[in-house]
């Protein structure tokens, strides 16, 4: 059978033999849980608490401001004991709310089981997304009912659900699916029922054949539902390559792709959403690979939304050597943080710990034409040629040449053999063509 | 806030790297010329054996003198060079005065690559154009080609089959293997097909390039060949004759000189075909690989611009 693909990528080590067998471990939950009000692209949360109250596990207690956000809720039992600017896995200072745990692990009366889930309408499918504080779990964290929100003309006809998981080292997403395949396929069904399409999707790359085998068993009950087999490469798991893979489409620039009828979610947000619908239970514990070769013992956990990184590693024996770099996600995507004191939130798929390399890498060359980047790149750029308009700060050539089409994989920076930092160049062009155009509408 | 001791490095994704990088590259290339260097040095012996080292030391004495002079940071353990100069002995007689040789990967080193602005920035193949200068320069001494293994002075098969009709022509197996007379490096189709798949194997060439240059002389000449009423011999001879192995996997890939789009490839390609046969049959020379990829050189840049690929979730229409 032939496997589902797009044009472009490169073939990345996966290293994640280090823990793609390792069953996956409900992490001790910390004394003290630090729980950022903003974990979605958007409006972060107005605290619904004050120093000193008792909070209960499940409670809401970031309340959302604006169309695009999600609340947030108590992941433990306890007592606030601060509200305060904290470092966020995603590079910038928010406010969090530190609670000192209990330990009594006591749910808040609004979380009970749904006694029949089936009978949902999709508006109350998607109200309870919302409820739940269900972002987008692969790292994205854009806020689900969102994305499950109507738009006017467009209908709906394929539910994507992103089981690729490409970035090296990670594995939480296919420990799920082998623990938690029923889990992810019920929420399946839910998303589809919310939005009103017929056809569902779990897509999977041939590295992880076992858990394709327990999906489609998972699955086998309904028609309606299928699992993918798609090529190892990275960034299989991209949105748009995802759906021109599974589906022949091709999402047009600058759209979404509702534009196309789909829609694309993790396979953790629909275990999420299962959770949700059918027990009440809003989002606050999530699976997290931690690994790398700073690390001593790999392994993927259970961890409750607001544990430390620094709790994580602990766990999993501390480090070793000299740490250089600890990443939140995947080395090809995900980001640095300054220090290990920074919380899992919502999308926190993965702590990838890398000690400092024994040699340094090689110096920068000037570019020489080699044209890997631009066969590589999976947006049918030419990312040298993007650089060169950068480097001379020609932001409107560089909008006309596509630039803001850049999905930021940075393949193209991997097989550099000049090692020029490509889309770092065209992050800054992109944001300069952006305030350009802020600008521009400002002037008019 | 935590105390500011733990602090660790900030840096923009990506985190990791291929291992490939400028130097390997340039290792994986003089690898893959190893076969045809080995092949040259069998046939032609000490001569050829001179000329290769005259114009790699030359070419890298020549890269190291740019460097500092142009105040650059002197890092010729990329090999760049040695690629230029072992290119260039490549596409020189075996019998060729050793101080032309220098003379010639000097002009490649100084005046093709770093006047115009060093690695990366050459218009032209360096190593072309120092063939180029060396027979404008020395037309004598540049076509004196000399018999496999003895050293005899004799004409090459393409030069037999253009101004000597005749004498008789070496037969497909001999151009195969390389025992014929000609440059040091382009004999052996065999021994270049060898790198040039090594090439590819690695990723550092695009099989469009050679398969377009190679497929558009075979079908050409195949063309001709039945209007002249001879068989499948006259393109197969064309095929792997003169150093048309050499230039279509090792000069019409070379990076820098060369489209970066896939279409634009195989443009070129098609293109270093066609004048090929054309400069061949029709021109002044009997052998006109070099100057079919010269000629293209001018072009790649041209090529580039219209030959870009339509961005993903683009339009389908030709833009």
């Amino acid at each position: 059978m032939s496997k589902a693909t797009f044009r472009g990528g490169i073939h990345v080590t996966g290293h994640k033999e280090l823990t793609s067998g390792a069953a996956t471990i409900h992490a001790v939950v910390p004394d003290r849980i630090c729980i950022p009000l903003s974990q979605h692209i958007g409006a972060a949360c107005a605290p619904l608490v004050n120093v000193g109250d008792r909070v209960k596990k499940g409670e809401r207690i970031g309340e959302v401001k604006g169309f695009v956000s999600s609340p947030v809720h108590a992941t433990v039992s306890g007592t606030v004991t601060a509200i305060e600017v904290m470092e966020h896995p995603g590079g910038s200072f928010v406010p969090c709310i530190v609670i000192e745990n209990d330990y009594l692990e006591e749910w808040h009366e609004s979380i009970r089981p749904n006694s029949a889930p089936a009978t949902f309408s999709p508006e109350e499918i998607r109200k309870i997304v919302f409820e739940a504080g269900i972002v987008g779990m692969g790292g994205a964290t854009f806020p689900t009912h969102v994305k499950y929100a109507p738009v006017e003309g467009k209908a709906v006809d394929t539910v994507i659900l992103n089981g690729v998981e490409c970035e090296p080292y990670l594995t939480s997403d296919h420990r799920l699916m082998l623990e938690k395949a029923d889990r992810i396929v019920a929420g399946l069904g839910y998303i589809m029922k919310s939005v009103g399409c017929s056809r569902g999707v779990v897509a999977v790359e041939d590295n992880k054949l076992d858990a394709v085998a327990m999906l489609r068993e998972a699955a086998r009950s309904n028609p309606a539902f299928s699992v993918i087999v798609m090529k190892e490469k990275y960034p299989q798991g991209s949105e748009k390559q995802l759906i021109y893979a599974c589906t022949g489409r091709e999402v047009p620039v600058g759209g979404l792709p509702i534009a196309v009828g789909v829609i694309v979610n993790n396979v953790g947000t629909a275990a999420a959403i299962a959770d949700a619908v059918e027990m009440g239970i809003p989002l606050i514990e999530r699976y997290v690979t931690v690994s790398g070769d700073g690390v001593l013992k790999p392994a993927n956990y259970l961890a409750r939304v607001g544990t430390l990184f620094s709790d994580l590693i602990a766990q999993s024996g501390g480090t070793v050597g000299e740490v250089e770099r600890v990443i939140s996600g995947g080395p090809m995507m995900g980001k640095t943080v300054f220090s290990m004191e920074v919380p899992i939130v919502k999308g926190s798929s993965g702590i990838v710990v890398m000690k400092k390399p024994e040699r340094a890498g090689p110096a920068e060359y000037p570019c020489v034409r080699c044209a890997k980047c631009v066969d590589v790149c999976p947006a049918f750029l030419e990312p040298t040629s993007l650089v060169k308009l950068a480097k001379r700060c020609k932001w409107e050539e560089a909008d006309a040449a596509n630039i803001m089409s850049c999905i930021e994989c940075g393949s193209c920076v991997y097989v550099c053999p000049a090692r020029i930092p490509l889309v770092q160049y065209i992050r800054r062009a992109k944001q300069a063509v952006l305030a350009g155009k802020a600008k521009a509408t400002a002037v008019k | 806030m935590t105390k500011r001791n733990d602090l660790l490095l900030v840096t923009s994704s990506p985190h990791i790297h291929s291992r490939d990088n400028v130097p390997t590259a340039m290792r994986d290339v003089l690898l893959a010329l190893l076969p045809a260097l080995l092949c040259g040095l069998y046939f032609f012996r000490l001569p050829a054996l001179a000329v290769v080292l005259v114009c790699v030391i030359s070419a890298y004495v020549s890269e190291l003198l740019c460097l500092k002079a142009n105040g650059k940071e002197v890092r010729i353990t990329e090999h760049s060079a040695a690629v230029t100069g072992l290119l260039l002995s490549f596409c020189l007689p075996p019998g060729l005065p050793l101080w032309m040789a220098a003379l010639g990967s000097a002009f490649a080193i100084v005046i093709v690559k770093h006047l115009f602005g060093g690695l990366g920035q050459n218009i032209f193949n360096p190593a072309l154009i120092g063939r180029a200068f060396l027979l404008a320069s020395f037309p004598v001494a540049m076509t004196r080609w000399s018999r496999p293994l003895d050293g005899v002075s004799t004409a090459t098969p393409l030069g037999i089959l253009k101004e000597a009709a005749g004498q008789p022509l070496p037969d497909l197996s001999q151009l195969f293997i390389g025992n014929v007379a000609g440059s040091i490096g382009e004999t052996s189709a065999l021994a270049v097909l060898i790198g040039g798949l090594y090439l590819l194997y690695r990723g550092h060439i695009d099989w469009r390039t050679p398969g377009s240059f190679l497929g558009t002389v075979f079908l050409l000449t195949v063309v001709v060949g039945a209007i002249k009423g001879e068989g499948i011999q006259y393109p197969l001879f064309h095929l792997l004759s003169g150093g048309l192995f050499l230039g279509a996997f090792f000069m019409a890939t070379d990076w820098v000189t060369s489209p970066v789009t896939r279409v634009g490839r195989i443009l070129f390609g098609v293109g270093c075909g066609c004048l090929v046969v054309l400069i061949r049959l029709k021109g002044g020379y009997p052998e006109g690989v070099a100057y079919s990829i010269l000629l293209m050189n001018v072009v790649t840049p041209l090529i580039d611009r219209y030959t870009k690929a339509r961005v993903f979730g683009g339009a389908r229409s030709n833009g």
